[in-house]
């Protein structure tokens, strides 16, 4: 297992090499990618896969996190909560390529015609500035929403379900109305293992790949419109893998060596955070 | 308790006048606020399954539509060709996940036996278990990326096996974690048992200890499998995509690019033409089907063992 994660490493650290020492680090900051003059700049991939993922944390996280506290303090009956439960881990079962065919055929053509008129009242704030032709930011980070919601909130229940009970009656003891209870005392004492699930949450959305490629558009600009099309590190590696000739490979295994770098750090932060929650709990 | 309590305050004349008014009213800040929550928690809730209904419902409405036995076994049309099918994805799928249990699962159960029998608190045990970790958030285009540096470049070609090994890649974490908790499960008692009975340690793993672990294995297996089958980016430049049969006539050709339904899906999803775009739904609805019914499998061996 060590010899695999080390083997993977120096696989595509091996193959990075030349890409790194012929671009260096203005690699990370340029925007440029011209094959034909070998110009090659990934920093609206970087760019597109924070934006992207940061987004689709700040809706799937809620819902997530609210899907938690529903299922956990008792709103449903046992036999409606495994139902919404279920619901949940399916959602986490459906291959994510499905998502993206899902996202093109449905989600764009759903949300268009509000995202026109946003841009066509309200152009003037940034985050509309753009029409939304077909694949965007927007979408894809609709659909990444989706997929990791998941995660989240699998991770929220079990923190929610190791606060002792004692704890909660202790709250309604005092006369505190059910959300007082949840909001005030069991959403706190939860909170690192939440935010943990938060983190992993993040990683996986950095990392996901297949359902990005077909719906964020794959153009490299930076934009903080919500309705234009971006690119990921991720999609970029699938989408020019495919056809990339020697030159362009090592490029490309350096852009993978960043994600690595990147997912790696926010994955070993979410397990640490989750580490910490669980002994916090064991107390 | 309370039951037997009740009726003595009750007779001591205590009780009702010393009870405040209990009733809230629902009106009073607080109360609403309480209510005003729950309702945007179910609203909530169902915003978010609403997802998962429509992504069935469109599987259903357009993808059983064209699911026929035509679909199921023929090749992928070309152009403007009508009908079709992605036979040879199906073949392509099951081979390649097939080929990566292969890889993955013994690895995996090996990898495991050595975590929790042998040196559960060692320095490299840990360390084996964080990098199994980590590999588990392992975005699956590195996986792809590093099979394409280690098989496809070195053999020159797009194949079958280095589809395999990339997938291989994302489920041996999966195997070893769940295979390391079933071990765990097994009781000190049974084994110690063993050991009294003058086993030796090899014959305790053989005899005892893995045939009680077995559903949890299997439960980890199916789901890697489960997972593996729907990945599709690690395949995208290993196993590429084929227009053609994987089996020739008896003879298995693997050293050549290889169709799986996950790579067929995103590369029909693009096309202008309504033929394959009706096909790309119908192989999502066979997919789906596929890794729904492993998953569900899984969780019913996982169920028995309770």
């Amino acid at each position: 297992m060590l010899v695999l994660l080390a083997f993977l490493l120096w696989q595509i650290g091996r193959k990075a090499w030349p890409g790194m020492l012929a671009y260096g680090p203005s690699f990370l900051v340029s925007s440029t990618w011209d094959v034909g003059r070998g110009q090659f700049g990934i920093l609206p991939a970087i760019w597109g896969t924070l934006y992207s993922s940061f987004l689709a944390l700040l809706i799937g996280g809620f819902f997530g996190v609210v899907m938690a506290i529903f299922l956990t303090q008792d709103f449903l009956p046992p036999r409606l909560a495994v139902v919404f439960r279920t619901t949940v881990e399916l959602l986490a079962a459906i291959p994510s390529v499905v998502y993206g065919l899902w996202g093109i055929f449905v989600v764009v053509p759903a949300i268009r015609p509000a995202a026109n008129w946003l841009n066509a009242h309200l152009g003037s704030i940034p985050f509309f500035g753009t029409t939304l032709s077909g694949p965007g930011l927007l979408p894809a980070a609709l659909v990444l929403a989706i997929m990791i919601l998941p995660t989240v909130a699998a991770v929220s229940q079990d923190a929610l379900r190791q606060v002792p009970y004692r704890v909660k009656e202790a709250a309604f003891g005092m006369g505190a109305t059910r959300w007082e209870a949840i909001l005030k005392v069991m959403v706190p004492t939860a909170s690192t293992g939440i935010f943990g699930g938060l983190v992993l949450g993040f990683g996986r959305a950095l990392g996901e790949t297949m359902a990005l490629a077909m719906l964020i558009g794959n153009s490299n600009q930076l934009s903080l419109s919500l309705f234009s099309p971006a690119n990921t590190l991720a999609a970029l590696l699938a989408l020019n893998f495919p056809e990339a000739g020697p030159r362009e490979v090592q490029v490309l295994m350096y852009a993978a060596l960043v994600l690595l770098a990147i997912t790696l750090l926010v994955n070993v932060a979410g397990g640490a955070l989750m580490a910490m929650a669980s002994r916090g709990g064991k107390k | 308790m309370s039951t037997v309590q009740h009726p003595v305050i009750e007779a001591m004349g205590v009780a009702r006048q010393q009870v405040p008014d209990l009733h809230r009213s629902s009106w009073e800040p607080r109360a609403l606020r309480n209510s005003l929550l729950t309702t945007g928690a179910w609203v909530a809730a169902i915003l978010a399954s609403v997802p998962l209904f429509s992504v069935l419902y469109m599987l259903i409405m357009r993808g059983g539509s064209r699911l026929t036995w035509e679909a199921l076994v023929d090749l992928p049309p070309a152009g403007f060709e009508m009908g079709g099918g992605f036979g040879n994805a199906i073949v392509g799928t099951v081979v390649m996940v097939g080929l990566a249990a292969l890889i993955a699962v013994p690895t995996g159960i090996v990898g495991a036996v050595s975590l929790a029998e042998l040196g559960p608190r060692s320095k490299l045990a840990e360390a084996v278990r964080f990098a199994a970790k980590t590999l588990t958030g392992l975005p699956s285009i590195l996986a792809g990326v590093f099979a394409y540096a280690s098989v496809v470049l070195l053999t020159g070609t797009y194949s079958a096996p280095a589809g395999a090994l990339a997938l291989s890649v994302l489920m041996l974490p999966t195997v070893i974690l769940t295979a390391e908790e079933a071990m765990k499960m097994v009781p000190r008692i049974t084994k110690d048992a063993a050991y009294g009975m003058g086993c030796t340690r090899s014959q305790v793993i053989w005899k005892v200890v893995l045939p009680t672990a077995l559903p949890g294995i299997l439960t980890g297996v199916m789901l890697a499998v489960a997972r593996a089958a729907g990945e599709t980016a690690p395949l995208l430049f290993t196993a590429l995509f084929s227009s053609y049969w994987l089996i020739d006539g008896v003879r298995i050709k693997l050293m050549q690019p290889t169709a799986s339904l996950a790579v067929l899906i995103y590369n029909f999803s693009g096309m202008p033409f309504e033929n394959q775009i009706e096909l790309a739904w119908a192989a999502s609805l066979v997919l789906v089907i596929l890794v729904l019914f492993i998953n569900v499998l899984s969780r019913l061996i996982g169920r028995r063992r309770v």
